[in-house]
């Protein structure tokens, strides 16, 4: 039997079902298209994504343990041998930031989410519930916000000793206020919006109205803080570490890396160098990462 | 008479800001029949929209009684409200743009409510529900999902009156649908409002400042001013008989598409008196070109100078053609 349809017909055919076929483009994906063409973005994705990729095989990376000393060769400044030099124990420097990016990454996740639980979600309730609720919980952050946040650390630390919950515990309360501040700006931008109140006259429920319309488009603006909150985290850490009250030695935290150069920056600067470097990229690294997806997510802003 | 279906009794809807208590709605006495449509006009800050969405429980009402089906619902607690009326009177809201959640498509957005109000239906009855709906308004099927970003004003629009629509109300709060639209995409949701209208029996009270989609589509029609009902007539009375002199600017501001018609324009002169703790006298005094004393001294009280017609104008007389 002849062919009813020629090749070409089944084509136009084809491209027409194509063109018919619905639109696959959600926010997400619109934020995607936009954030791709971002390129400082892409460097700090690309640098934060190699950043995680050492810290989780940091000990495939590293060529020495991270505490093992080595009389033999001890302050060498950097050689093919040591790559970042040795400290005054011999230790390979190389091999402690490689080690310390996975303390001070996840330590700084840490925080972060710590403080996005407690901060973060007593801003989202200041911002929905408003009036004396949101004043109550605002004005106990600005109590947190005029504590220095090495005083609250060195007292949290002076009452519990060094250690990592000590740690989180100290940043967490420090950036607690500021997360719960952002939260409730973001919240507060989405309450204001016609679709909340058109929600509400067809009966949705106020759980509902908070986890499936507000939250899910304050998110954006949510994701952006909690990125620029893990350098945040990561520079207090780091600081607390270097001034002995973060974590103790020999953890190789970048900041305590640190701190065991700066009596011989004089005469081995790399001691201080490198740590110093690798802080400096992290956080960096992060800010344009959070830059790009602020942009990506609110092309507004610009 | 046909039936009432909603019967406001001086509705009262005061917001206390730091410079005093604001009239948004200012006793407001106004019976709807079923299956009619009131038109309710005024210039924009005039309380059109806080009235609406003061029926809708949106904001409390600081006093006044609202009957409907011979319930008072403006005094029950607003639990028992959701509850029992929630569906029943629904709202269409005016910027279709922003009143949509941007991250649900199409048939999310029209799914909600219907799943929000029937919790015993299973998800392909609420999905065929949804297509029905989307169906009825018009959305071809090929836009299920689609998100509303990318969709132009008249089809957002009309997922909005899915949305309404798909809980069966008996009332709808039409506040400004067609304000945010292109000319020839407003005619088209008019029809499409009008035809639901005719099919399920729907009572509207249709909110605008367009004058002429409220002659287009309503059977009554209410004008607003500061808060105040100032006149109330059927529709095709005020455009014969207006009174109020108020009445007789907004409808000068109608464009006569007419190239010979000669058109008077009567431009208001002076500043919106301020809605915050208004004097006792008639608001729209400083305004007015015909203004006595007596305006600046007394509150004008609504009166009906013939049948179906009320005004709050000390000289309303004078105005009668």
């Amino acid at each position: 039997m002849a062919k009813l349809y020629t090749p070409e017909m089944e084509k136009i055919a084809k491209k027409k079902a194509k063109r018919n076929k619905p639109v696959k483009s959600t926010p997400a994906f619109e934020a995607w298209k936009r954030f791709r063409r971002n390129k400082t973005a892409i460097v700090g994705l690309i640098v934060v994504g190699i950043l995680i990729l050492v810290a989780i095989f940091a000990n495939f990376i590293a060529p020495y343990d991270y505490q093992s000393q080595d009389y033999l060769a001890m302050m060498q400044p950097p050689s093919s041998a040591h790559l970042f030099g040795t400290d005054q124990f011999g230790r390979d420097i190389f091999s402690r930031c490689v080690y310390g990016a996975r303390y001070s990454l996840f330590i700084a996740l840490f925080c972060t989410i710590a403080a996005l639980l407690s901060g973060g979600l007593l801003g989202i309730i200041a911002g929905y519930c408003g009036g004396v609720v949101d004043t109550v919980i605002m004005r106990i952050m600005d109590v947190f916000q005029s504590i220095p946040m090495i005083m609250m650390a060195m007292c949290i630390v002076s009452v519990l000793g060094n250690g990592i919950p000590q740690l989180v515990a100290a940043v967490m309360f420090a950036s607690m206020p500021t997360m719960a501040r952002n939260n409730r700006a973001a919240i507060l931008r989405v309450r204001g919006c016609d679709y909340i109140e058109s929600s509400e006259a067809i009966g949705v429920g106020q759980m509902k109205m908070i986890f499936k319309h507000m939250i899910p488009n304050a998110a954006g603006v949510m994701i952006i803080y909690f990125v620029g909150f893990l350098a945040v985290s990561i520079m207090m850490m780091s600081a607390m570490s270097y001034i002995g009250v973060g974590l103790a030695a020999p953890t190789p935290e970048w900041g305590l890396i640190l701190n065991d150069g700066k009596a011989y920056l004089t005469s081995s600067p790399y001691m201080m160098f490198f740590p110093a470097l690798m802080i400096m990229v992290t956080c960096f690294a992060f800010n344009l990462l959070g830059d790009g997806l602020r942009d990506a997510f609110d092309p507004k802003s610009k | 008479m046909a039936e009432n279906l909603l019967e406001i009794k001086n509705l009262k809807k005061y917001f206390s800001t730091p410079r005093g208590s604001l009239h948004a709605v200012d006793n407001v006495s106004l019976n709807i029949e079923k299956g009619k449509t009131v038109g309710v006009v005024g210039e924009s800050g005039c309380g059109k929209s806080t009235l609406g969405k003061t029926l809708m429980r949106l904001h409390e009402p600081t006093s006044g009684e609202i009957i409907f089906k011979g319930e008072d619902i403006a005094n029950m607690p607003i639990k028992e409200f959701k509850k029992k009326y929630r569906a029943d009177i629904q709202m269409i809201f005016q910027d279709p743009y922003a009143s949509l959640d941007p991250r649900m498509n199409v048939l999310q957005l029209i799914e909600e409510p219907i799943k929000t109000n029937n919790k015993s239906m299973s998800r392909q009855e609420v999905s065929a529900k949804a297509r029905e709906m989307m169906e009825l308004v018009g959305l071809a099927k090929r836009l299920e999902g689609v998100y509303p970003h990318e969709l132009d004003g008249g089809r957002r629009q009309r997922i909005g009156i899915a949305r309404a629509l798909s809980l069966n109300p008996e009332f709808i709060v039409c506040d400004e649908p067609v304000s945010a639209l292109d000319v020839s995409i407003q005619a088209q949701i008019l029809n499409l409002l009008q035809d639901l209208q005719q099919e399920r029996g729907l009572t509207y009270m249709f909110i605008t400042h367009d004058m002429s989609v409220v002659k287009h589509i309503s059977d009554d029609i209410v004008v607003m001013y500061l808060g105040q009902m100032i006149e109330k007539c059927p529709a095709d009375e005020i455009f014969k008989n207006t009174i109020h002199p108020y009445s007789q600017a907004l409808l000068s501001a109608i464009p006569i598409p007419d190239v010979h018609a000669k058109h008077e324009r009567m431009v208001l002169k002076g500043e919106l008196t301020s809605p915050i703790d208004p004097k006792p006298c008639c608001r729209f005094a400083a305004r007015c070109p015909y203004a006595t004393e007596q305006c600046y001294a007394q509150e004008p009280q609504l009166r009906e100078l013939k049948s179906n017609h009320v005004v709050a104008c000390h000289y309303a007389e004078k105005f009668v053609k």
